[in-house]
């Protein structure tokens, strides 16, 4: 894990770095009437990046057994975030509906190789389902898109 | 003084709409705590936009019961499938899923049960006597105070959290500094937007609890191959009584476990340790010590009792203090907060029908609970059947419903799934989560706190020392921060 963790905390420094910046900006002394904008997140992130300098020599003394994650178990994972980003990316013009049913559709066929049936089954019922819920009972609105417009919602 | 207001919440809490709002939380909830993916704190989150046309009680009414439903629902995996839904459930499996294992689900299931009700009853009578006391002493709490009490949370995690302590670091800072993110509210001067729009409006918090437990949890067990070979199990009325029937001898454990769980469970990140350590005493103390690991019923009441009476345990600082004791207890805090109430002290004077509702809808809602999960469990255990190409996306879709309804937002879905994949990669490398999102929670008020401090005080960090109440929170606060420091010499 040696070399994700030295990453991950390396990341963490850039981060404290543009937080310290922005602090600088504002200003972390003391104003006309108390600690300034920039007081708080200053010394939140100065701690930061000495934790994570600290973290990285804690690593380097570690020898590093196994790696973060093997290649044939990425697969899966990237399997779920990619299509789950492009429902999300989707939701922006055909709502939450129709792009939840397309996400469910493709990912049981192309994953779970279910039958048509069930596909279509769920596919649909199961976002119907939701619409009715939340629009309906709950009247909490989704994002919606042009078939739902077209349903006159 | 307390049996009149708990009178007035029992008459609250039992209207038909209460406790078919209980029922319907307590199903949602375990239904939530049986599936991968979903807990106790992401599902309270995800259902939290649907309390806001419910009145403030109810609403909580709700949100509770789903807390309940879903610690319930964790003992059946643990048990049945040995996945711990929650980490304070890790400890159920050690004896739980060697009892499913050798045909004794059905007796493993009724322990479980029977002590988290135990352990959550324990507690609530508790609440019921200690928490108006505390109230009483949080209202001559001055900003001082108020910073002294969060240090002293966010030193448990790192004094008592387990794991390296400056990781629990770093994840409490990145909270803190995710809370800053947006419009200072002393100053009015916008705060880390880089000029972003989209980061003006800051994190929510609600938003950072769905990413970093639901969809990091999902990517974590489809790494794991999400493979569930339950174990196949039979409960009736008669292993039910059966069970009831051999109980009583182990009231020692349930005592002293649901102790262990009610000191633990109100300092944040609490329930975890106190399942372990109430386990660990239990081996230690029982005659059986020796047959623990292989399917003791003792080694199933231990940690759930303590678990159970953790998790109520943690609504004690969240309604007294304004400061809740676990990631759960921090979406309720949220809610409180949207629903136009003011967590903390002043609550019993200014709403006692809201408190004195929720106390004894705990009562009716553990109630219901434990018949509820004991007459439904096959039916929960078929959930986790349910092929994973259906689940995974459903959640996925399920989470994002969740994170737009918080604020009618797209932005708020994209950064539910960057939180999602932060949450991944943390608990990949031990990172912990849960103080993330209290510090997120919590940021504006530690700041507000701590900067008012030092108004008072002229600029000088005294005030946290000159104080007798803040001097001896403080004190504790960098006793537990010093800690590791100490375990990590006695080794060296």
């Amino acid at each position: 894990m040696r070399a994700a963790d030295v990453v991950t905390a390396s990341i963490l420094i850039l981060f404290g770095g543009l937080v310290l910046l922005d602090a600088t900006r504002l200003g972390f002394g003391w104003g006309t009437d108390g600690p300034q904008s920039g007081f708080f997140p200053f010394w939140l992130a100065l701690l930061m990046v000495l934790a994570s300098v600290a973290i990285i020599f804690q690593e380097a003394r570690r020898a590093s057994p196994k790696s973060f994650v093997d290649r044939e178990k990425l697969g899966p994972v990237l399997k779920v975030l990619w299509p789950a980003a492009c429902a999300v990316l989707l939701m922006q013009w055909i709502g939450l509906y129709l792009s939840s049913a397309l996400y469910m559709g493709f990912y049981m066929r192309w994953v779970g190789r279910h039958s048509w049936l069930a596909i279509v089954l769920l596919a649909i019922g199961i976002p119907l389902a939701t619409f009715l819920v939340f629009e309906k009972w709950f009247l909490v609105p989704m994002p919606k898109g042009p078939l739902e417009a077209w349903l006159g919602y | 003084m307390g049996f009149d207001n708990l009178l007035l919440g029992f008459q609250i809490a039992i209207t038909p709409y209460n406790l078919f709002v209980a029922v319907i939380g307590i199903l949602l909830g375990t239904i939530i705590g049986v599936l991968p993916g979903l807990g106790g704190a992401n599902g309270v989150a995800i259902l939290l936009p649907v309390t806001f046309t419910m009145p403030p009680t109810s609403g909580i009414i709700l949100l509770t019961s789903i807390y309940w439903g879903a610690l319930f629902g964790g003992a059946i995996t643990s048990i049945l499938f040995n996945i711990p839904g929650e980490p304070w459930s890790v400890a159920t499996t050690f004896d739980g899923y060697p009892m499913a294992r050798q045909g004794e689900g059905g007796q493993a299931l009724t322990a479980a049960f029977t002590s988290s009700f135990i352990g959550a009853l324990f507690s609530i009578l508790l609440i019921t006597f200690f928490a108006p006391v505390l109230a009483e002493i949080a209202l001559k709490f001055g900003p001082a105070e108020f910073f002294a009490i969060q240090l002293l949370t966010f030193s448990s995690f790192i004094g008592l959290g387990g794991g390296n302590p400056l990781k629990s670091l770093v994840s409490i800072l990145i909270g803190f500094i995710l809370a800053t993110v947006g419009l200072d509210i002393i100053t009015g001067q916008l705060r880390l937007t880089f000029g972003f729009t989209g980061l003006m409006k800051g994190f929510d918090f609600i938003i950072a609890v769905i990413g970093l437990f639901g969809i990091g949890e999902i990517l974590l067990s489809v790494e794991e191959g999400l493979s569930f070979h339950g174990t196949k199990t039979r409960i009736n009325p008669r292993i039910v009584l059966d069970t009831w029937k051999v109980l009583p001898r182990y009231w020692r454990t349930f005592v002293r476990s649901a102790f262990i769980g009610f000191w633990m469970g109100f300092k944040p990140g609490g329930a975890t340790p106190a399942s372990f350590m109430s386990y660990a005493f239990a081996k230690q103390f029982s005659k059986n010590g020796d047959k623990f690991g292989k399917g003791e019923i003792e080694g199933v009441v231990a940690p759930e009792t303590a678990a159970h009476s953790a998790g109520v345990a943690a609504i004690l600082p969240m309604i007294t203090l304004g400061i809740p004791g676990s990631p759960t207890a921090a979406v309720m805090l949220g809610g409180l907060i949207i629903w136009g109430l003011q967590p903390g002290p002043l609550l019993f004077k200014e709403n006692p029908e809201f408190v004195w509702g929720l106390i004894a809808s705990m009562y009716t809602g553990n109630i219901i609970g434990v018949l509820l999960v004991l007459a439904f469990v096959p039916l929960f255990a078929a959930i986790l059947r349910i092929p994973f190409a259906i689940l995974t996306p459903l959640i996925v879709v399920v989470c994002a419903i969740g994170a737009y309804a918080v604020h009618n937002s797209m932005l708020d879905v994209w950064y539910m799934l960057l939180f999602g994949v932060i949450g991944y990669v943390f608990k990949k490398l031990d990172y912990p989560i849960a103080p993330l999102v209290l510090a997120l929670v919590l940021g504006d008020l530690a700041e507000s706190a701590l900067r008012q401090s030092l108004i008072i005080s002229q600029g000088s960090l005294a005030i946290f020392f000159t104080r007798p109440i803040a001097a001896v929170i403080t004190g504790l606060a960098i006793f537990f921060f010093a800690l590791p420091l100490f375990s990590a010499k006695r080794k060296a």
